[in-house]
C-alpha cells in the first residue's frame, strides 16, 4: 500500500524524523486554517501518488492568505496525469542549502536491507543512478543486526555529504531505519533530504509503500487504507475480499492461484485478446466466492467474455462446478463463460456443467487452456464462434 | 533418486491439530510420506487420527527421529515456528503460510543463516515439495505427479507459483514424464530455497536428466538463475516465465510478483534464461511440449 506524501510525513513523525510544521487540508478554508497556523510563508502540495506535482503546477509557495487561496483553489481537484487532487498538504517553506537522497528497502537478491545515500537528491534517483552511479553510496544490513549510528555515519561520509551534515543525516538514517522496519515499509524514502542553512537535516519528502502482509500488527493503517484510490470495480472487490486488479480489456479472467492468473492473462494476449482483469479466487473456489468473483466482473461494463480458468489442486473441479451452476443462477451475467476446468474431479466438474442445463452460448466448457482462451477472446472480439 | 526429501523422510506437522494442518497432514500421509507427529502447545499427549501430538518440536523430534518439518500456522506464528523447528534440530522445514511480513522473512532468514546454517527453510507462501512416489509435503495433490521410472529420463521441477507447479505436474504427467522431485518455492519476496538451490540439486541428481523452470515476474531471482545455469547447469531446461502482460507497478498477487522501475519484467527473465540456453515456452503447455522434445532428444 502506498502512502500519500502527508500520510508518509506523519508516519515519520512517530518515528521521530524531523519534518516540517503542517498539515493536510481538503478546501480552501482548511488550507488557510492551516498555513495561518504554521506560519508563513508555507509551501502548498497537490497530494497525489504520481511523479512530476510540481511541473504539473501542484506545488506552490504562497506568502500570504490571499496566496494560499488561490493555489489551494487551483490545486484541489486538479487532473495530475489522471489522479484528480482531493488534498492538500500545506506544511511552513523551509530554505533548503543543500538537498539529499536517501532510502532503504529489501534487496531480494541479497535478501538483505538496501540503504541507498546520495548527495544529489531533489532529482529521480534512476536518472542519477544512469548518468553517475557512483554518486550513490549502496549499503546493505543484516537483519539480524541492524543499523548502528556509526555505520549510518560512514555511509554519509561515503557518499561525500558535507562534514557539517554528517551528524544530522547519520541521525535521520537510523530512525529512517527503525520506520522501516518495525513500522514494517517495502519503501521508506526521503528525496529531498535537506540541509537548512541553520544546519539542521530534515525530511522535505515522504515516501512510503507499506506491506499489507504486515497489517495484523498495524491496526493505525486502517486509515491510510480508507484513502486507497480504487477504481468502482476494485473497490467492490476489495469489499468482497477478491484479489482483484482492474486492467483494460474486454475479457473477464477467474482463475485460482496468483500464477495461473498471471498465465491466463498472457495466453488471452497471446490469441489476441486483452483482459480486463486479474483476478485470484484463491483455494477455495466456493459457490460464495465465485458469486463474488462474478459479480465483480459483471459490474464491468468493458467485459464481453469471461474465462474462467481452473486448475484443481486443492480446489476440486466437481466444488468449483457446482460455484459456478449457482452463481450463474444468482447473477444475471451480461457476458457468456468459457471455463477451462482441469485437475482434481474436473470430470465430475465438467459433468456437473453438462448436466446443468445452461445454455450452451452462456457457458462453454474447453478441454484446455489455450482453447478456451481463444474462445473466450473470438467472443470478446465479436466474432461468430 | 529425490531431491532435499525421499521415502526415509520423516515429517512432524506444526500446527497439526488446526484445520490446514490436519487436512493437508492426512493428506500428505495417505501418500505414503512418513508423517511421524505433529506439534501443538498445549496438546501433547493427543493423537491426529493416530499420529502423536507433542508440546514442542523438540519434544517430537526426541520421540520419533522427524528430520523435517511442515509448518501450517498462521502468518503471526510462522516466524517462532520456522525458527524453533530448526533449534529443535529439523534439516528441512516446509512453511506453506501465506501472508508472512516481508520483514519477518528477511530476518528468519538471516537468523537461520547465523544460527542454523545446515537447516533449509522451503517457503514460506509455497505450496510445498514432493518426491513422486515417495514423499509429499505440502498442499500439492499427490495423484496429479508422476513417478520416476529407474534408469530412465526424469525430470526435476522448480516454480514460484502454487496453482503453476500443479499445471507443470499435469502438464509432464500428459506427456508421460516422470519427476524426480518438484520443488515450490513460492512468490514471497524472501524465500528460503530459491532456484538456485534446487538447480544444484538437480545438476547433481543422477536419476534427474533435465529440469523444468516456472517463474514469474518481480525481483531477479530467474535472471539469477539464468547465470547459475550458464556457469554451472549442463543439464537441459525448459521453462515458462508468468507475467508477459502483468502491468507497471501493480502487485499481481503474489507479495513478490511485482514489476517496478523497469525492472522483473517477464521479457528480461526469458532473455536472461534464453541466453543460458534454456528452452522457452509461451505457456505451461508449451514449456511441457518443449520438455517432450528435450526428453525425447535425451539418449
Amino acid at each position: 500500500m502506498d502512502l500519500f506524501e502527508y500520510q508518509g510525513k506523519q508516519y515519520f513523525a512517530k518515528y521521530g524524523i524531523p519534518v516540517s510544521a503542517g498539515d493536510v487540508a481538503h478546501t480552501v478554508d482548511e488550507s488557510i486554517a492551516v498555513a495561518e497556523r504554521v506560519g508563513y510563508p508555507v509551501v502548498v502540495k497537490a497530494q497525489a501518488q504520481v511523479g512530476g506535482r510540481g511541473k504539473a503546477g501542484g506545488i506552490k509557495l504562497a506568502n500570504n492568505k490571499d496566496e494560499v487561496r488561490t493555489h489551494a483553489g487551483n490545486i484541489i481537484g486538479m487532473n495530475i496525469k489522471g489522479h484528480v487532487v482531493k488534498r492538500v498538504w500545506v506544511e511552513r517553506a523551509s530554505d533548503i542549502a543543500e538537498e539529499y537522497y536517501a532510502s532503504f528497502t529489501l534487496d531480494r537478491a541479497a535478501r538483505q536491507h538496501l540503504l541507498m545515500l546520495s548527495a544529489q537528491g531533489g532529482v529521480d534517483i534512476e536518472e542519477v543512478a544512469a548518468k553517475d552511479p557512483s554518486a550513490i553510496v549502496k549499503l546493505h544490513i543484516n537483519p539480524v543486526v541492524g543499523l548502528t549510528e556509526a555505520t549510518a555515519k560512514k555511509a554519509a561520509v561515503d557518499a561525500r555529504i558535507p562534514a557539517k551534515a554528517q551528524d544530522g543525516v547519520a541521525s535521520i538514517l537510523v530512525k529512517l531505519y527503525d520506520c522501516f522496519v518495525k513500522g514494517d515499509c517495502d519503501l521508506a524514502e526521503i528525496n529531498p533530504l535537506i540541509l537548512k542553512p541553520s544546519g539542521e537535516v530534515h525530511a522535505l519528502d515522504a515516501k512510503v509503500s507499506l506491506d499489507a502482509n504486515a497489517s495484523f500488527r498495524h491496526p493505525e493503517w486502517e486509515a491510510f487504507a480508507a484513502t486507497q484510490e480504487l477504481d468502482g470495480r476494485e473497490q467492490m472487490a476489495r469489499e468482497k475480499g477478491l484479489q482483484y486488479i482492474g486492467l483494460d480489456g474486454s475479457v473477464g479472467i477467474i482463475a485460482n492461484g496468483a500464477g495461473l492468473a498471471m498465465s491466463t492473462l498472457d495466453v488471452v494476449n497471446q490469441v489476441g485478446g486483452k483482459a480486463a482483469n486479474f483476478l485470484d479466487i484463491g483455494g477455495g473456489a466456493n459457490a460464495e466466492l465465485m458469486t463474488a468473483a462474478l459479480e465483480v466482473i459483471n459490474f464491468d461494463a468493458n467485459v464481453r467474455s469471461i474465462f474462467v480458468n481452473i486448475f484443481g489442486g486443492i480446489t476440486r473441479g466437481d466444488e468449483v462446478a457446482k460455484g459456478i451452476v449457482e452463481a450463474m443462477q444468482r447473477v444475471q451475467l451480461r457476458a457468456p463463460i468459457v471455463i477451462r476446468l482441469d485437475g482434481t474431479n474436473a470430470e465430475q466438474g465438467r459433468r456437473i456443467l453438462a448436466d446443468a442445463g445452461i445454455p450452451a452460448d452462456k457457458l462453454m466448457s474447453k478441454a484446455t487452456m489455450l482453447d478456451a482462451a481463444r474462445i473466450a477472446v473470438a467472443i470478446a472480439n465479436g466474432k461468430a464462434v | 533418486m529425490a531431491i532435499f526429501v525421499d521415502e526415509n523422510t520423516k515429517v512432524i506437522v506444526q500446527g497439526l491439530t488446526g484445520g490446514q494442518g490436519k487436512f493437508h497432514g492426512l493428506r500428505n500421509r495417505a501418500y505414503g510420506t512418513k508423517v511421524v507427529g505433529g506439534v501443538t502447545p498445549g496438546k501433547g499427549g493427543q493423537d491426529v487420527e493416530g499420529i502423536p501430538v507433542f508440546d514442542s518440536v523438540a519434544d517430537g523430534v526426541k520421540a520419533t527421529g522427524a528430520d523435517a518439518s511442515f509448518v501450517a500456522v498462521p502468518p503471526k506464528a510462522a516466524p517462532a515456528a520456522i525458527l524453533e523447528a530448526a533449534a529443535a534440530g529439523v534439516r528441512f522445514i516446509v512453511c506453506i503460510t501465506e501472508g508472512v511480513p516481508a520483514q519477518d522473512e528477511a530476518r528468519i532468514y538471516a537468523t537461520l543463516q547465523r544460527d542454523h546454517p545446515s537447516t533449509r527453510l522451503l517457503g514460506p507462501n509455497c505450496p510445498g515439495i514432493i518426491s513422486p512416489g515417495k514423499c509429499n509435503i505440502g498442499i500439492t495433490a499427490g495423484e496429479i505427479a508422476q513417478a520416476p521410472t529407474k534408469g530412465g529420463k526424469n525430470v526435476g521441477i522448480v516454480s514460484r507459483s502454487g496453482t503453476l507447479t500443479y499445471q507443470a505436474l499435469f502438464e509432464l504427467k500428459q506427456q508421460g514424464i516422470g519427476v524426480t522431485t518438484c520443488v515450490g518455492i513460492g512468490g514471497d519476496p524472501v524465500p528460503g530455497t530459491s532456484f538456485v538451490d534446487c538447480l544444484l540439486e538437480f545438476e547433481k541428481d543422477p536419476e534427474t536428466r533435465a529440469m523444468l523452470m516456472i517463474g514469474e515476474i518481480g525481483g531477479s531471482a530467474e535472471e539469477e538463475a539464468a547465470d547459475f545455469i550458464k556457469a554451472n547447469v549442463s543439464k537441459p531446461m525448459s521453462a515458462y516465465i508468468a507475467g508477459v502482460t502483468a502491468p507497471a507497478g501493480k502487485k499481481m498477487g503474489h507479495a513478490g510478483a511485482i514489476v517496478s522501475g523497469g525492472r522483473g519484467t517477464a521479457r528480461g527473465k526469458m532473455d536472461a534464461l534464453r541466453a543460458a540456453g534454456v528452452k522457452i515456452g509461451a505457456n505451461p503447455t508449451e514449456a511441457g511440449e518443449l520438455m517432450a522434445q528435450i526428453i525425447a532428444a535425451l539418449k
